[in-house]
């Protein structure tokens, strides 16, 4: 039976909107509006501040962090949710997690709190790095010390995941605006081909700055969440085959579990912020096809293979071709991604994947590299160097990678391929910096490749360095 | 205070008093921050008929207004009004100082982003749209976009104002060595993350009832009756708390009050305007950007003899606050150092960018980088340690005076010991050495070693600034109510005015309740600013409080035949002549029986700053009450391949004296260093071209995050140093000074990469090509 009322579980309630409930309305703006919870905040409405990170909880137990201003009641559906105000207990008592970051003095304005106390109430739970745990949250009075104090000293809880069926398909209709869910692959694709010009609809992290943002209201949706063929994530011969629709949360920790990827997850992880991470998909970044997008010089760098679908078939195109220019790529109006396959990396080769930002965490590229070096018999055999944010969309350095070729991987061929990769790319000046600058890092991330390839005892980069005595 | 959130810590520090003043208790809202139930401006409910305004802002930086097409946007759904200058009752004028700064343009635009006109609507996105499709139309002028541009036509919102001693020129020519430097440093975004907003609600005969999110409640009640025309009487603004301010909801809120005032003078109806953060980040003032140049006179041991410096703000297109900065900056110049011939000047330029305004520090940070800049390069030319030049010029250090070229002497005692004891913290030699051995033998990483001592002036430089008043009532249950001017942005001003009112009448927090800042309560504020909140308010809550404590007592002495002197508060009793004596009498029984009596358990208290004068003619005097004193060190690790960078750890001994409250001073300190490191690496404003900013949001313009914070991050308040002047309990003010010390991180990145200058913020590419530049 196909839904018609957007239904989720909110802080443990199951909760059905009355129809015609606009599908496109921000979780922020419904939380903050007709559902009077006034503890999620808003801080910049574009999914950088984390003022009004709230969790979705799954039923696997996991908790994932995201951002209410960049999720869609739509998006919901099926799903459960918790703020700030479901995090007391039955007795009406504050969490522990609150009772400490307010003991710690956590807090001074307050404002950022909220969504740092439910990046914290997620990441007791999932554990791992507590800087990558809080990425996603900006507080600007307590210089983060207490807060990371209490990140470091979290336990996790015992409350139990929801108990959540797969939701069937769906369509949601509000004036002026339908919201399709398809449940399959063919129910997808022929939703496609009857509505080419709806949005396309994954995590939502890029696309849904439109409407947070820029509050525009979208006639058509189609969503791909509940799409199972394209939540695949599976080690084939060939590679690691990633749905289009697998956040990026999931592709981090099969990478990170995965020695063939290992060099990879250090990239991923500084991909946005864990609450990005959560909605946002590899297919998103091939669907906007921008040019500073984290992940796609790696997919370019090993040779990435993609497969669209539409209703008239499945074809496969390879990641160099697929993105054609400056936000455009070879889709279709009647297609769309449903997966790539990224193929494992050659045995012994030297990889580097390289992000330089103005800020480590949470910003977007300045310039983006991945770099793929195979040494034989004391000559460079295989070289694909792959850049982003240095061009109308991610290249190949091909004058780099031939100065490379056919010799020895030492400091002369570096400096050559240095030399001609001023040759390669064509970086603009804008707020992230100059072409110049743009120019000499992605020339000195080749020399830190062979840093890293001739001195792995020594760290490579200042995020590498331990804490000093 | 809440609900009794704020019992003592457990386990107290060691040492320290576990309630009243000294105490280190946590914010009184700290839970509820946590549990998401404190409320903002805009958490509180709507009421029916609540409009929602927007603004309109002019795409280019200078031009002639020469219309506005409303058409459009006035036939969209839930478009009630297009307001632009025509549509102001009063004047349209909102400078917090001079006059000539209009809420709406009116012929003239004058930076990109400024207002132009305002949508009212039934919802806020339908305000938001219909903004969209408001065309002003506006024939372009050439615009000013750079101080330099500004310098070559003199054209100032700050005239030039010079500080001399001696003759600079005739020292430095005279000077066994002398240097010339220019440096830049860029502006800062305030990124409170509660945005600019305000509520109005119009009452009976013209009264306007606005919630504000501002520091300044009563120059928000000022700027919103000029704007109305109404007599200060009939407007009353009220602020329970910000989501940050950090100066930057001083003159900027009132404009924004004034605009929802003027919706809901026009509509009739109760009007928010809420910015987005795109619109706050171009319409609002942030951190003046400077351009310094000068000359120094010094000889072979560094001791500089003579300085002669130019210190330009740029000051965007208005006034605004501008002369309290350039007051700070030239006053701060010198920092902690002496030096004998000075030709200071300091000016504001006009240039067509958004008027940049208060930011902690207010100038302060500012005119400080200027003694860095020269004391670092004048160690570079002389192949010393910076330290040891800066030392050798400290102020008070032997053979150097401590008096300040504007006629202020300061401590050099605690100069030299806050960086003795800093010093010592950071086992500054045995890293040294370390940082050296590692960067012998790293190939593209540089380790660096930096430090900065500051000495920073307490008072409002605008003198009659230098006041504060407060309502203080106990009830006949022997509860209190109170009341004061202050607001309370994060910095825990409540808490610490709470403890003072508690000490004063000896009981516990839990009695005592504060109540949000209102123009009603106690009128005639000054801002919440200059790090000045608890120094004024509390002592206005504490004249307050023994004013009533006095009448408690004299009631007490007659029911014990004893003299009011005689009457001890403690333990939330009043006891005959000492605590613990056997007879005594509850708070609250004492308070019912002064009711009983016709005793008035009310007062005002009032106070203002003793002993400060500023002789704006001659630029002499004494204008702070006392100075600040701190100093830090600071390693980080440069990557000589790309410019990144890292703080590895900070060691920090600031001087509060005896603190109101170390735990809320420690956060301020680590806050405040943080901020500073954001203004002096990542923080980039970046205009194109077009005099257009393009580092909108957070997406662009990146401020720390946990990760930049220093992984070993020591921070210690300065210990038995009581304030040498008579500030409330002998505390010193914390808000400000601290953000100076991040100009350590500053001099770390110089000294690791080994050039003696870098223009700020010190991003990635800058570092990177100062670098290159080196060769």
């Amino acid at each position: 039976m196909t839904g018609t009322q957007i239904a989720f579980t909110l802080n443990g309630r199951p909760l059905t909107l009355p129809p015609g409930t606009s599908p496109t309305v921000t979780l922020l703006d419904w939380l903050r509006g007709p559902a009077a919870l006034t503890g999620t905040k808003e801080g910049c409405a574009e999914g950088d501040c984390g003022a009004c990170t709230v969790v979705l909880e799954q039923p696997d137990g996991a908790r994932l962090p995201v951002n209410a201003c960049l999720t869609l009641l739509g998006q919901l559906h099926g799903r459960a949710v918790r703020t700030v105000e479901g995090l007391r207990g039955g007795d009406g008592a504050a969490h522990p997690i609150q009772v400490a970051m307010a003991e710690s003095d956590g807090t001074q304005c307050g404002f950022c709190t909220p969504g740092i106390v439910m990046s914290a109430w997620a990441h007791g739970r999932q554990g791992g790095d507590l800087h990558e745990a809080l990425a996603g949250n900006l507080c600007r009075c307590t210089g983060y010390r207490p807060i990371v104090e209490v990140f470091g000293a979290l336990a996790d809880d015992s409350a139990a995941p929801p108990a959540l069926a797969a939701p069937g398909p769906a369509r949601f209709e509000a004036p002026g605006q339908v919201f399709h869910l398809p449940a399959s692959l063919p129910g997808l694709l022929a939703l496609r081909a009857a509505h080419p010009g709806a949005w396309l609809l994954a995590g939502g992290t890029d696309l849904n700055l439109r409407i947070s943002d820029h509050r525009e209201q979208p006639a058509e949706v189609i969503c791909l969440l509940n799409v199972p063929e394209l939540h695949a994530l599976e080690a084939t011969a060939a590679g690691l085959r990633i749905g289009a629709a697998t956040p990026y949360a999931r592709l981090l920790d099969a990478v990170r579990a995965e020695m063939r990827l290992s060099a990879l997850s250090g990239l991923l992880a500084r991909l946005g912020s864990r609450q990005i991470r959560g909605l946002g998909t590899l297919g998103g970044n091939l669907g906007t096809a921008s040019p500073i997008g984290d992940a796609l010089p790696p997919l370019v760098a090993l040779g990435a293979v993609v497969t669209v679908a539409s209703a008239r078939g499945m074809r496969e195109v390879p990641v160099e071709r697929f993105l054609t220019g400056y936000r455009s790529n070879d889709l279709a109006a009647d297609e769309v991604v449903v997966s790539v396959l990224l193929p494992w990396p050659p045995a012994g080769a030297h990889l580097g994947f390289e992000k330089i930002s103005k800020r480590h965490d949470q910003d977007i590229a300045t310039v983006g590299a991945a770099m793929l070096v195979r040494v034989e018999g004391g000559v460079t055999v295989e070289a694909r160097l792959a850049f982003g944010g240095v061009a109308a969309t991610v290249v190949r350095a091909s004058g780099a990678e031939a100065a490379l070729l056919g010799r020895p991987f030492d400091a002369a061929a570096v400096a050559a391929a240095a030399e001609a990769l001023a040759g390669d790319i064509a970086p603009l000046s804008d707020w992230r910096g100059s072409a110049a600058y743009r120019l000499a890092v992605a020339q000195g991330l080749l020399h830190r490749l062979h840093l890293r390839a001739t001195r792995p005892d020594l760290p490579a980069e200042v995020a590498e360095i331990e804490e000093v005595a | 205070m809440d609900g009794g959130q704020n019992l003592p810590r457990v386990p107290a520090e060691p040492g320290l008093p576990r309630k009243g003043a000294g105490a280190a208790l946590r914010h009184d809202s700290a839970l509820k921050h946590c549990t998401g139930e404190a409320r903002y401006a805009d958490d509180l409910a709507e009421a029916p008929g609540t409009l929602h305004a927007v603004l309109v802002h002019s795409p280019l930086p200078h031009g002639r207004l020469r219309g506005i097409d409303a058409a459009a946007a006035l036939a969209m759904p839930g478009v009630v009004a297009v307001l632009s200058a025509r549509d102001i009752p009063g004047e349209n004028d909102v400078a917090p100082a001079g006059k000539g700064e209009p809420l709406f343009a009116e012929s003239l635009v004058e930076f990109a982003g400024q207002p132009v006109a305002m949508v009212l609507a039934a919802t806020r996105d339908q305000a938001l749209r219909a903004a969209a499709a408001v065309q002003p139309r506006i024939e372009p002028l050439e615009p000013v976009l750079t101080i330099e541009q500004a310098l070559a036509r003199e054209q100032y919102v700050v005239a030039p104002q010079h500080i001399r001693r001696g003759d600079a020129a005739a020292a430095i020519a005279a000077a066994p060595r002398s240097l010339s430097g220019e440096l830049r440093a860029g502006g800062q975004e305030h990124f409170y993350l509660e945005g600019q907003i305000a509520l109005a609600t119009p009452g009976e005969d013209g009264e306007m009832a606005v919630v504000s999110s501002t520091q300044h409640p009563s120059e928000g009640q000022h700027i919103v009756a000029r704007v109305l025309g109404l007599p200060y009487s009939r407007v009353t603004v009220t602020c329970r708390r910000m989501g940050g301010g950090f100066g930057g909801k001083e003159s900027n809120a009132s404009w924004i009050a004034a605009a929802a005032a003027l919706g809901a003078r026009v509509s009739g109806k109760p009007v928010k305007l809420r910015l987005t953060r795109r619109a706050d980040m171009i319409a609002t003032g942030k951190r003046h950007p400077f351009l310094y140049r000068w000359t120094a006179g010094f000889d072979d041991t560094g001791r500089i003899l003579a300085l002669d410096a130019l210190l330009a703000a740029d000051g965007g297109w208005s006034t605004d606050m501008s002369g309290g900065v350039v007051f700070r900056a030239i006053t701060h110049a010198l920092n902690c150092c002496d030096v004998p011939a000075v030709a200071l000047t300091c000016l504001a330029a006009k240039t067509n960018t958004v008027s940049h305004t208060a930011f902690r520090g207010f100038g302060g940070p500012q005119g400080a980088l200027l003694m860095e800049d020269v004391v670092h390069r004048v160690a570079a030319a002389l192949r010393l340690p910076p330290e040891q030049v800066r030392a050798r010029n400290f102020m008070g250090a032997e053979g150097n005076g401590s008096e300040l070229p504007y006629g202020q002497a300061v401590e050099g005692d605690l100069i030299a010991r806050v960086w003795a004891e800093t010093r010592r913290d950071a086992d500054w030699d045995r890293r040294r050495a370390s940082i050296d051995a590692f960067n012998a033998q790293h190939p593209t990483l540089r380790r660096g070693l930096g430090s900065m001592v500051l000495c920073f002036g307490i008072s409002f430089g605008a003198m009659h600034l230098n006041q504060a008043g407060a309502l203080v009532h106990v009830y006949s249950d022997g509860s209190i109510r109170l009341n004061h001017g202050g607001t309370e942005m994060g910095q825990g001003l409540f808490v610490k005015v709470a403890q003072v009112v508690a000490d004063a009448f000896g009981v516990g927090m839990e009695r005592i309740r504060v109540t949000a800042t209102n123009t009603a309560e106690v009128p005639n504020t000054a801002p919440t600013a200059a790090s000045t909140g608890s120094d004024l308010n509390g002592w206005a809550a504490h004249n307050a409080a023994t004013a009533i404590r006095g009448r408690m007592a004299e009631v007490a002495a007659k029911r014990w035949s004893i003299a009011p002197e005689a009457v001890v508060f403690a333990d939330d009793r009043a006891w005959a002549e000492r605590v613990g004596a056997n007879r005594f009498l509850e708070f609250g029984e004492l308070a019912r029986l002064c009711f009983m009596e016709r005793v008035s358990l009310s007062a005002t208290g009032f106070y203002r700053t003793p002993d400060i004068h500023w002789d704006r003619e001659k630029m002499r005097g004494r204008p702070f009450f006392y100075f600040s004193y701190g100093a830090a060190v600071s390693e980080v690790v440069v990557d000589t391949l790309t410019g990144e960078h890292r703080c590895l750890r900070t060691d920090i001994v600031q001087d509060c004296g005896r603190s109101l409250n170390p735990a809320v001073d420690r956060g301020q300190i680590e806050g405040a260093f943080v901020q500073g490191q954001g203004w002096l690496t990542c923080e980039e404003l970046w205009w194109d071209a077009g005099g257009r900013l393009r580092t909108v949001g957070p997406s662009t313009y990146k401020i720390p995050g946990s990760r930049d914070v220093p992984p070993a991050f020591n921070v210690r308040l300065l210990d038995g140093a009581p304030a040498r002047s008579e500030t409330i309990f002998r505390s010193k003010a914390v808000g400000e000074p601290p953000l100076l010390l991040a100009t350590a991180v500053w001099n770390a990145l110089k000294d690791a990469i080994g050039v003696d200058s870098l223009d700020l913020p010190a991003t990635p590419e800058r570092v990177l090509m100062a670098l290159r530049h080196k060769g």
